[in-house]
């Protein structure tokens, strides 16, 4: 008997049936094909769009990550340029090939050195464009892809994300919708990621480090874009 | 690991003396139990986020095999593969067949119990696969050779003298000759010698929190970032979970994450919680070119529809060691095999046999303190009677116990002899200690007497006390405490 069997088998002998069948089966197949939500907190979800907003930037703020907001693209490199020159860091950047950074005038900034693709080892800002934040805590959701590697999210020592104030949501489960819709029919994305604050440690006699192994710093660009 | 928990008591003994780690476990009783309750308060619906994620779990046991084979189904949609072990040696030999199919040299390795349960690094480096621990207190334990002491702070028992040293003797070999003090020196050190580490790796092994059965998605919590490295940047990502980490839906899992870390450790949210789903994609710039999930049972479906089922719920977060009195004064490595703290004297009797374990349950005043924080509101104290009635059943209880259990019972039916017998006791000890009114050390008894002094008693029985009141009173009134007891 295999492996696979044999578990299988004896999960059944405990609930004492066979493999599920009939209408049991067909309840829970219901619920994976259209899963219900459980209790959301209202922390968020009870909030109009705008305090979202104000709650996102207020939990970001509590997990060391610094909100900048601005009006519109246009002043996302001024913003990111101001950014490292405050933090006395590098400026030279890899950003993701994604079509909301494409949008982004770069050229405006000829101090920001800039590098479109997966980051390397060496690369020490990465830009990333989040697929939504969710106010309830706070974080950034990425959903990896050709436009968003994760790598930049992960291996330069400093991440930057370009998000857009209407891309803040209230909970995680309005995240899941987001992905479920941009991958209907297709496969899911290989990682989603939720990212909460900088990298971080206590296991050295507690005391709080950042910058474990992910990223020491994380800064996120607030684009209202005509909302707010 | 080597399983020490027969010597349970020796083990205790030994940490009871140790005072760098009374001064650890002094810090992370107040840090997380601090950091949890403020956590706690600031949601108000997480007590029935926690009733919801018992609930979740239980529909989960109640079809754990509709839904593993969902998982696997949808892993291989993802062009990912499930293997199915019943055994720790299956388990690890999958892994190292699945290692040598890359011809992997080295593998860098997130944080995982699982891979702890079954041994894995001894095994690779037997083997010729070198594992390296990338989670920052792992790491330091794979340094000192140790086993992880908690659950979610492996090395939470050392200090940072001990650290620094460790560093220093392990990293000459880097070119790292200066004995580094400051903990973000030595984080920095770590960070560097293991981001090659990273880069040089063929294989990437990380645990995993919950499966998904919706997605095939695993799911880690890290907060170091350590995880995701491993997973992103090596040929192949292999997931070690156990069959009870399903979880069904993208909402179940958000609901369990909410209470996930609030009670590990108090954080609103972890740093990273990341969701793996199959291999990288044909357009995809970075990721793993292949995914293997090794499912490991271990016994565990042996469980179901046993008093132990209500353990497949636990989340492995660590709440129930953090509020244990007695966790607080011995610490993780007394336990003696992979899980410490109340979860470990629930669990560990199961997976090394009652006869190692037995002292594990009976470590526990069962003041409920576990269960009370629990976000899965397991009953580990009635697990612990559990085992304790079956080490007296089995015989397992040594002989002067048993005996003494016998006695008690003998007089417990017979309450005439029992009252004469504890009157004469009372009354001989009460005389004894009459000058001091305490007995510093006592034939018998000191096992109580080495560490503190054993009040001598007034000389009369419990009782006596009650007869005499009840007749000078008549019915207790409200407001003695006499009637508080037993009202
Ligand atoms: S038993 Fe409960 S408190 Fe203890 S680790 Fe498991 S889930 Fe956490």
């Amino acid at each position: 008997m295999s492996g696979r069997d044999e578990i299988l088998g004896r999960i059944r002998a405990g609930l004492g049936r066979g493999a599920l069948e009939g209408a049991r089966r067909a309840a829970l197949e219901a619920k994976l094909a259209n899963p219900p939500r459980n209790l959301v907190p209202a922390r968020a979800a009870a909030l109009d769009h705008a305090d979202q907003v104000e709650l996102f930037i207020e939990m970001a703020g509590k997990v060391d990550t610094q909100v900048t907001r601005v009006k519109d693209l246009a002043e996302v490199p001024g913003a990111i340029a101001d950014y490292l020159a405050q933090k006395n860091l590098p400026t030279e950047i890899r950003r993701a090939p994604h079509p909301l950074l494409d949008q982004v005038p770069w050229q405006a900034w000829p101090t920001l050195s800039i590098q479109t693709g997966r980051a390397e080892g060496a690369d020490a800002v990465g830009v990333g464009a989040p697929l939504a934040g969710v106010a309830e805590t706070g974080t950034l959701a990425y959903a990896s892809g050709p436009e968003s590697p994760a790598t930049v999210n992960f291996l330069p020592e400093t991440h930057i994300a370009v998000l857009r104030a209407k891309d803040v949501v209230a909970a995680y489960e309005d995240v899941f919708a987001r992905v479920r819709e941009k991958s209907a029919g297709g496969p899911f994305p290989r990682t989603v990621n939720f990212i909460t604050g900088p990298s971080r440690t206590a296991d050295i006699e507690l005391t709080l480090i950042l910058g474990a192994h992910g990223p020491k710093r994380l800064h996120i660009v607030l684009v209202d874009d005509g909302e707010g | 690991m080597q399983v020490t928990s027969q010597a349970f008591k020796a083990n205790a003994h030994k940490a009871l003396g140790d005072d760098n780690l009374k001064t650890a476990l002094f810090k992370l009783q107040h840090h997380f139990t601090n950091n949890r309750t403020r956590a706690v308060e600031a949601l108000p619906e997480f007590e029935r986020l926690r009733d919801r994620a018992r609930d979740i779990k239980n529909e989960v046991l109640g079809a754990l095999d509709f839904y593993l084979e969902r998982f696997e189904q949808k892993v291989a949609e993802q062009g990912g593969t499930v293997h199915w072990c019943r055994t720790p040696r299956q388990a690890r030999e999958t892994i190292l067949s699945l290692c040598r199919s890359v011809e992997a040299k080295t593998c860098t390795k997130g944080k995982s119990m699982i891979a702890e349960e079954i041994a894995l690094n001894p095994f690779l480096e037997e083997n010729g696969v070198q594992p390296i621990e990338t989670d920052l207190g792992e790491y330091i334990i794979q340094l000192a050779d140790e086993p992880p002491s908690h659950i979610i702070g492996p090395a939470v028992h050392k200090t940072l003298p001990q650290v620094a040293d460790l560093f220093l003797e392990h990293h000459k070999r880097y070119g790292k000759t200066e004995r580094q003090t400051e903990p973000e020196a030595l984080v920095g050190e770590a960070r560097e010698i293991l981001r090659q580490k990273y880069l040089d790796a063929d294989v990437g092994i990380t645990g995993a929190n919950f499966l998904v059965a919706e997605t095939g998605s695993t799911i880690i919590v890290t907060n170091e970032g350590n995880g995701d490295l491993t997973q992103m940047l090596p040929k192949m990502h292999i997931v070690v979970a156990s069959i009870e980490k399903i979880v069904p839906t993208l909402e179940d899992l958000s609901t369990i994450l909410r209470v996930l870390a609030r009670s590990a450790t108090g954080q609103e949210f972890s740093v990273y919680t990341t969701l793996s789903t199959g291999a990288r994609q044909s357009a995809d710039l970075d990721g793993p070119g292949a995914f293997h999930v090794v499912l490991l049972d271990n016994g565990r479906s042996e469980m179901i529809g046993t008093e132990l089922q209500e353990l497949l719920r636990c989340i492995r977060c660590g709440a129930c060691m953090n509020s244990c009195p007695v966790y607080h004064a011995v610490g993780g490595h007394a336990y003696g095999w992979v899980y410490p703290g109340p979860i470990g004297a629930a669990l560990d009797p199961k997976f090394i046999g009652l006869e190692a374990g037995q002292h594990l349950p009976n470590a526990s005043p069962l003041c409920g303190k576990c269960e009370s924080v629990c976000p899965m509101r397991i009953p580990l104290p009635k697990i612990f009677r559990y085992w304790r009635d079956k080490a007296f059943e089995e015989k397992i209880t040594p002989l002067p116990q048993r005996a003494g259990i016998g006695v008690w019972a003998w007089f417990a039916r017979r309450p005439e002899l029992y009252r004469l017998a504890s009157r004469l006791g009372i009354g001989v000890l009460g005389r004894l200690g009459r000058k001091a009114g305490k007995f510093r050390s006592l034939p018998l008894a000191s096992g109580w007497t080495e560490g503190r002094d054993l009040p001598a008693p007034e000389g009369r029985t419990f009782h006596d006390l009650w007869q005499e009141r009840r007749g000078r009173r008549g019915p207790p009134k409200s407001g003695d405490p006499f009637r508080k007891l037993f009202s």
